[in-house]
């Protein structure tokens, strides 16, 4: 997670140089001459206040009196009697989450240090196709890893036929597959982290350890890895939480006793109060964690100070290097894009075909086609555009002026608001699906009295709420890199307020904007945790399309659906790259991989 | 403690395809303090991060003492390199800095704390040992810096340019008592720097680089008064370059015709090969032009283009028969300006021939 919208105040003493102009000004603006008025900031965080406490706080509480309302409490002593389902999946989801942890640690540590100090055949194609395992929708990314790795899956069932085994080879199953699809779709967390913090790193500081007689380990354990430590830590963090909130991978490869699974199978099952209560469970550990990740973030770090030599990769030049070198390139390549490629070439068989074979055996364009032609099979799409529309046109306008509001200006619980915002980040999928559920059973304030539940409007309200801090994020960072003189400037060359903030602010920040909100509309086409506790057959999405064709054993027509999915999230990653143009791209870039 | 020896040492690298540094032979003697001096992109940091280790020459050899370094890796050079940057970890505090490369060479305990101890007194840090790097000013880190370089009592002190991050004040002090440090530990040492005031101020000797090859080695005031060549005598202090025929020579001078046509005497460096018909370069310092009146004896006339007080002299650009010259005059005849007529003596002892 990128700095951007944490906003907490640095102690005073540490790195002075981080007080940029544009952050001295910053206060200046905030502390009023932005209108003149103390009490302008009120008007507009009051109705920003009430969004984010109607539609994020409050069903959180809902939540919580749910799980206490019938019989007070007893629900959460599952949690701690032993060899109970309840206190097994906590077990459970830790587990997983702190094993996700160590194995995307590795991972992206690993590739991070290979890419950054070594120059070999291959690094450029790897470093540009790095990410995409984990910019593929939930699903569809979950989806691909089960038709590649498990029991049914194309690599065993490859290696068996080779080997001629008996029973598929490494094919894996519950945990491990979990595992595996947690690997690969989060080891991004910490090779981003990893590798942002090596091109800081001073090259002078390693050669300084050198220089004074350290060896390559000792350099590598008393220089490296501590300058590397907060960066692996925040990794840590978000690995750990992303994988908490993880529903797609224990759904697809059956392990019921986790967290988001139990609240799914308790909401499913029609107890509403059990699956409240694991969802607050969960919520307050989310919490917990984002607390957590803001205290540590708030921390300093350690930066680059030197301006002059940058650091050399370190060139493969022994001929058997570079062999295996190339090899490990070609493999690396071929894993990376294997759930993409996977998804495409099913997405062209024929339904039902693929039975016992390692690959299909039957090829079609008839699944595009249907998707196309028939109206009842093109409805996910529309309901997909439509709701991601809806709450992308909402998160727009709340989101901006959050951000302006946090950024800009100065108001009794600004980090209140910052938090809100964090708050919808930081719940799982799940848990916000169980919140609204649980605020809009019956009509309240907030939906003007009306029943929410099994209406088209929860849907854009869950995705409002899950996507909300992409675009509040985005324009943060813009809004970071906008220098407030620029404001003032056009004030003092005579403009108004409104006018300076139109023409100068909102001008420069628009790239900001527009990519954060591409970002939330395209999760939105690509959100299933959340949706699959809360659709109706007159609003089911794309995801829940695809997961009801694979129930259906519809394979060709469920990877049709994923390959729109992926297409329009290249498209628009494509589009967003573009807009940042490169500025704050590594923002836009963590942002594609949080929606577990 | 040693003598640093580099043998026809070059570095091309890959990317560029020239040499960066082009067959360089150096000397630094046993306790030298001793300046790579040249302009930026003259190759003087690569050749210290040869010395270092940082790089591997692409040809030549690097000698310590005895010793063939010319490969060998830059842990195991024990040398102590003082950063442009300073590099310090900042994840260490100011003793854990200092105490590093101690601790790489197994010296421990209470040896260790006292030489720790020791060397931040050297620098005037004595106390600042639990300080966080960044509790620190730029000039404090830059001390801590040279701390941790001299504790370990390395074979050759390596600074890269470590003054050019402070300010004009301290960089005065500190070079100051970077130079008694040195001459405390005599310390075999190389400083590279730009900076040629510097250079001079600090160096026994000094080579200047230029284009990546070494334009001239020699103590500071010889290479002030004998610039080998026009680079050095440009580069090194102002100069006036003058291209003037040759009507003379003996063995360690040369008769030009100056520029009224009276003929000039000027020292010239052994075997300089100028004869009749050749033009030689002859430099004079601008500090050693006298300015007359214009009619006085064995003065040349010219004419003042500028005038530019500088505190401690002022500087005078003269036409000298169309010739600039730039004068640095501590006594100015009274009311001097532009368009006036002057006179204009180039001292013999003054004058020396320089190389293209």
């Amino acid at each position: 997670m990128g700095g951007a919208a944490v906003s907490v105040q640095t102690e005073p003493d540490a790195v002075t140089a981080a007080e940029t102009p544009a952050a001295a000004s910053a206060r200046r603006l905030r502390s009023g001459a932005v209108t003149g008025s103390r009490w302008f900031p009120y008007i507009l965080v009051l109705p920003l206040a009430l969004v984010l406490w109607g539609y994020i706080v409050q069903p959180m509480l809902a939540t919580f009196s749910e799980s206490v309302a019938e019989n007070a409490g007893d629900n959460y002593a599952g949690f701690f009697s032993a060899g109970g389902v309840a206190r097994q999946s906590l077990i459970n989801s830790i587990l997983i989450s702190v094993a996700s942890v160590v194995l995307c640690g590795v991972v992206g540590v690993a590739m991070a240090f290979l890419l950054r100090r070594f120059q070999f055949p291959g690094r450029g194609l790897i470093e540009a196709i790095i990410l995409v395992p984990a910019a593929l929708p939930p699903l569809i990314g979950a989806i691909s890893f089960q038709l590649l790795y498990s029991e049914t899956g194309i690599l065993p069932r490859a290696l068996q036929r080779l080997f001629g085994t008996e029973e598929p080879v490494l094919a894996v199953s519950g945990i491990a597959g979990v595992l595996v699809v947690h690997t690969f779709t989060m080891y991004p967390f910490f090779y981003l982290a990893a590798s942002a913090a090596l091109r800081g790193l001073d090259p002078s500081i390693e050669e300084a350890a050198y220089n004074l007689g350290a060896s390559r380990l000792r350099v590598w354990r008393t220089v490296l890895l501590p300058m590397l430590t907060p960066a692996m830590v925040s990794g840590a963090l978000l690995v750990f939480m992303t994988s908490l909130a993880s529903y797609t991978a224990p759904l697809l490869f059956g392990v019921d006793q986790t967290m988001t699974m139990q609240i799914y199978i308790n909401r499913t099952n029609g107890d509403m109060p059990l699956a409240s209560t694991y969802a607050s469970v969960l919520g307050v550990v989310s919490i917990l964690f984002l607390l957590a990740m803001r205290w540590y973030e708030g921390r300093r770090s350690y930066r680059s100070q030197s301006k002059g030599i940058a650091s050399h990769r370190r060139e493969v030049t022994n001929p058997l290097g570079r062999w295996l070198a190339m090899l490990g390139s070609l493999l690396g390549v071929a894993v990376l894009l294997a759930p993409v490629a996977t998804i495409a070439l099913v997405a062209f068989s024929r339904d039902g075909s693929w039975t016992t074979q390692v690959i299909p055996s039957e090829y079609t364009t008839e699944n595009f086609r249907t998707i196309f032609n028939d109206p009842r099979a093109f409805e996910p799409i529309m309901n997909s555009v439509t709701i991601s529309a809806v709450a992308t046109a909402g998160i727009i306008v709340v989101g901006v002026l959050i951000a302006y509001a946090v950024r800009r200006l100065r108001f009794v619980g600004r980090s209140l608001l910052d938090i809100g915002v964090m708050l919808a980040w930081a719940l799982p999928g799940t848990v916000v699906a169980i919140n609204l559920i649980a605020a809009f059973s019956t009509g309240n304030a907030f939906s003007f009295g009306q029943v929410l539940v099994a209406t088209f409007w929860i849907m854009p309200l869950a995705y409002f709420v899950r996507f909300l801090p992409m675009v509040f994020r985005s324009t943060s960072a813009a809004l970071a890199q906008t220098d407030p003189a620029l404001e003032e400037a056009a004030r003092n060359l005579g403009a108004s307020w409104p006018r300076a903030f139109l023409t100068v602010t909102v001008r420069l920040v628009l790239p900001g904007v527009v990519a954060g909100a591409l970002l939330a509309f395209v999760h939105g086409v690509g959100e299933f945790v959340a949706s699959v506790l809360i659709y109706t057959s007159q609003t089911e999405p794309i995801s829940v399309a695809i997961n009801n064709s694979m129930y259906r054993f519809e394979m060709g027509t469920a990877a049709a659906y994923g390959m729109l999915q992926v297409v329009l999230i290249f498209v628009v990653m494509l589009v967003s790259g573009r807009l940042e143009n490169g500025r704050s791209s590594r923002s836009a870039r963590e942002a594609t991989q949080w929606a577990g | 403690m040693v003598e640093v020896r580099l043998d026809a040492v070059s570095k091309v690298f890959a990317r560029s395809g020239d040499p960066a540094v082009d067959k360089v032979d150096l000397t630094i003697r046993d306790g030298e303090f001793f300046t790579l001096l040249g302009p930026s992109g003259c190759g003087k940091t690569t050749t210290l991060r040869m010395v270092a280790g940082f790089y591997f020459p692409s040809s030549g050899r690097i000698f310590f003492g005895s010793d063939d370094v010319t490969r060998q890796a830059p842990n195991k050079r024990d040398t102590g390199m003082v950063f442009q940057n300073y590099a310090l970890f900042p994840h260490l505090s100011v003793a854990q800095n200092v105490g590093y490369g101690l601790r790489t060479r197994k010296v421990r305990g209470t040896e260790a704390k006292r030489r720790i101890d020791e060397a931040l007194e050297q620098v005037h840090l004595a106390g600042y040992g639990s300080r966080r790097i960044d509790q620190l000013s730029g000039g404090q880190q830059q001390r801590v810096a040279l701390a941790r370089a001299l504790v370990i009592r390395p074979r050759t002190l390596l600074l890269d340019e470590p003054l050019s991050n402070l300010d004009a004040k301290l960089r005065e002090e500190t070079r100051l008592e970077i130079r008694r440090i040195q001459r405390e530990a005599s310390t075999t040492s190389i400083y590279v720097t730009h900076d040629q005031a510097e250079a001079m101020a600090m160096s026994d000797r000094i080579a200047v680089m230029s284009g990546g090859t070494v334009q001239q080695v020699g103590a500071p005031e010889e290479i002030y008064r004998r610039p080998a060549n026009r680079f050095v005598a440009t580069f090194i202090g102002r100069s006036n370059v003058l291209s003037l025929p040759v009507v003379g020579a003996g063995p360690e001078h040369v008769d030009v015709a100056g520029p009224d046509g009276v003929t000039l005497r000027a020292a010239a460096p052994e075997g300089h090969g100028l004869g009749e018909t050749a033009t030689a370069l002859v430099s004079v310092r601008p500090e050693h032009v006298r300015l007359t009146g214009p009619d006085a004896a064995g003065a040349l006339r010219a004419t003042v283009v500028e005038t530019e007080f500088t505190g401690m002299s002022t500087h005078v650009s003269v036409d000298l028969a169309g010739t600039p010259l730039h004068v640095a005059a501590v006594q100015l005849p009274a009311g001097l300006s532009s368009g006036d007529t002057v006179g204009v003596v180039l001292p013999p002892e003054h004058l020396w021939v320089v190389r293209p």
